[in-house]
């Protein structure tokens, strides 16, 4: 995709602000780009995609986060990452950078107040109980229930987009699939997708399906992990151990066909880095005729089992207003009544060739984004029949050739939490002059603090974990 | 429910045998254990996981050992909550500046004697990121490192063979 990019003025950057702000149309990303910041914009009814660049003058540019919330742990990353300040941001402490980069010692951080009588707080991290990733929650709490939970992130931030800098495209891919391990093949795909648009190349059509099945497999895989993490996280080990079983059968599958028990850096821009293994087309029917006649078993379970429903049935509601303004992706947009699915809006190859259906609820609680992970398992396996079906045959992969010029590019795909953006401009030589990286989990992150309001602490793992959002993607 | 239940009394368990010891592994720890501690710790392991900076794919695979197929604890080693109650921090991704303090603070959380395994490419030497402003390296240039499972990410096959290897001497 190559959407136009348009330089603003201070008057069109406003004018922008006010859209959003008037919820006319979504914020698909924000980033620095010294001396510039560039906006990416979506208008949900037609699925076009614009993004807007305003050159900074002193390093200033006029806050986006003054009058749209979603916009203010980006700027605040802006300037961390490159010393451009938003004015007017009602925040302007630091976010990913904690003080310790150039050796010097950690900074304080002001967490924001909570007045009323009988108040205590409960800091969490960043090291947590689980084998999870690392981040701090600061919980503020009357008695068992949550006033206010705020998140302080960045602990593993790594600088992936200035380690892209300068680096060629091979490298750079290599680094974003390692954005999020989870979605290694969504950032893979999307950074491909971005290389493609900047060189004006189109990768081969079984390439195409052959990264639609691994973006497919990798959502199996991980909707199996969360469903039966969420009921462990209610005290039902049986959910997790019998999803457990069809996750690793899926990644034992994966590596039959590609390989790779997470596909890495199996998707390059061009194409896909290896083809389907001889037997893996017969492997993967197989698979989906297991997860065919056990899976269904397991929906029962989870729907007949009320000491479960007991606890997410109304647990961790997430307002369908607060998924819109925030441009929610994945299930916990599409769980509280904001269909977006990049696949379908504004759509890549080859998904604008197959049948399927994006569902959506409107509850909003951690039930209604089990639900959805369980829908899009069956979804995820039709489009699996569908790829297998129809797989095309001829070349995996093009060359890749610098185009001699400064190019750019944008790719936007659906990982299994939600779209992932990736916006590259590379030298003329094919080296990556810039290149960012936005998970879905910014427009996440922010909301759970909201969802957790007003439930108990004991509740907030099970919360978490319907959310599931990535640490690594939003620190990186 | 019941009839899950009831299926797996009558199905033969999914776990599959044990790998070999790894044998560079062996070697590594061979150093780094001694017998008095084996005498002190039991056929028992309690391990801490401490992603300090990973890009999560670590995790997930070591989220594997617990499953069906691998079955962990019949080993006698189990994840702990707390490095108050461990034996081994399991140390994940290159450790990153942001992290590095809390890595240090678990690690000296953990009682003696103990032991930390790098767990992966990233944690054996910063990886990719290794250049980073805003990565310190690997695992060992900030504490000290008995195991190292290289991979990306290790399989959980791989983890295991290490595990194993690091139980033989230890326990």
């Amino acid at each position: 995709m190559n959407p136009t990019r348009t330089v603003v003025n201070e008057q069109g950057w406003g004018k922008a602000i006010d859209r959003l702000a008037g919820g006319n149309v979504t914020l698909l990303g924000l980033w620095g780009d010294a001396p510039n910041v560039h906006m990416a914009l979506l208008d949900e009814s037609t699925g076009n995609i614009a993004v807007l660049t305003y050159a900074c003058t002193d390093g200033k540019y006029p806050s986006v986060g003054a009058k749209h919330a979603p916009a203010l742990r980006l700027e605040r990353a802006i300037r961390d990452l490159f010393k451009l300040d938003a004015v007017g941001s009602p925040d302007t402490r630091p976010w990913l950078d904690h003080g310790v980069w150039d050796g010097g010692q950690r900074t304080p951080y002001t967490f924001l107040p909570t007045e009323g009588e009988g108040l205590h707080q409960i800091p969490v991290g960043p090291v947590h109980a689980g084998i999870i990733e690392p981040g701090h929650f600061r919980f503020t709490a009357n008695g068992e229930h949550v006033v206010r939970l705020e998140q302080r992130l960045g602990y593993v931030h790594k600088g992936i987009e200035s380690l892209m800098t300068g680096a060629t495209l091979d490298d750079a891919a290599k680094l974003a699939a390692r954005s999020s391990g989870d979605s290694t093949v969504a950032y893979a795909f999307a950074f491909a997708r971005a290389a493609e648009a900047a060189l004006q190349l189109t990768a081969p059509p079984r390439a195409a399906y052959l990264r639609a099945l691994m973006a497919e497999i990798e959502r199996l895989a991980n909707h199996f992990g969360d469903i039966g993490a969420i009921c462990n996280d209610a005290s039902f080990a049986m959910m997790h151990a019998q999803c457990g079983i069809l996750r690793e059968r899926i990644l034992r599958a994966a590596e039959a066909c590609f390989g790779h028990r997470l596909m890495m850096d199996a998707i390059v821009p061009g194409g896909v880095a290896r083809d389907i293994a001889a037997e893996g087309t017969a492997r993967m029917a197989a698979l989906l005729t297991e997860i065919r006649r056990g899976f269904p078993r397991l929906i029962e379970l989870y729907d007949n089992t009320a000491s479960l429903q007991d606890r997410t049935v109304s647990t961790g509601v997430l307002r369908p207003a607060y998924a819109r303004q925030f441009g929610a992706g994945g299930y916990i947009g599409r769980a509280s009544g904001r269909g977006f699915d990049a696949r379908r809006t504004p759509g890549y190859a080859p998904y604008d060739d197959l049948a399927f259906e994006v569902p959506v609820l409107t509850a909003g609680d951690v039930n209604a984004r089990v639900w959805i992970r369980i829908r899009e398992v069956e979804q995820s396996l039709a489009l699996i029949d569908q790829i297998l079906n129809r797989l095309p045959a001829g070349t995996i992969r093009i060359d890749v050739e610098p185009k001699g010029e400064v190019c750019e590019g944008l790719g936007l795909t659906e990982a299994f939490r939600g779209d992932v953006l990736v916006w590259l401009r590379l030298d003329g030589k094919g080296r990556a002059e810039r290149c960012h990286l936005r998970d879905a989990s910014w427009f996440q992150w922010p909301l759970l603090e909201t969802a957790i309001e007003g439930n108990i602490v004991a509740d907030f793992p099970i919360c978490n974990k319907s959310f599931n959002c990535s640490y690594s993607g939003h620190d990186l | 429910m019941r009839r899950a239940l009831f299926e797996s009394f009558t199905r033969r368990p999914l776990t599959e045998p044990p790998p070999a010891p790894d044998a560079a592994g062996l070697a590594e720890l061979a150093q780094s254990v001694n017998r008095a501690a084996r005498a002190k710790l039991g056929r028992s392991l309690s391990i801490r996981q401490v992603d300090a900076g990973s890009c999560n794919g670590c995790e997930l695979e070591i989220h594997a050992l617990n499953n069906a197929f691998y079955d962990l604890e019949r080993f006698g080693f189990h994840f702990v909550a707390s490095p108050r109650h461990a034996d081994v921090l399991m140390v994940t991704g290159p450790v990153t500046k942001n992290m590095r303090e809390a890595l240090l603070r678990t690690y000296n959380a953990t009682p003696d004697p103990k032991w930390v395994i790098a767990v992966g490419g990233c944690a054996a030497d910063g990886g990719l990121f290794a250049a980073s402003y805003a990565v310190t390296g690997g695992v060992k240039d900030v504490v000290p490192v008995d195991l190292t499972i290289p991979g990306c990410p290790p399989s959980p096959t791989a983890l295991l063979a290490g595990l194993l290897a690091l139980l033989q001497k230890a326990a």
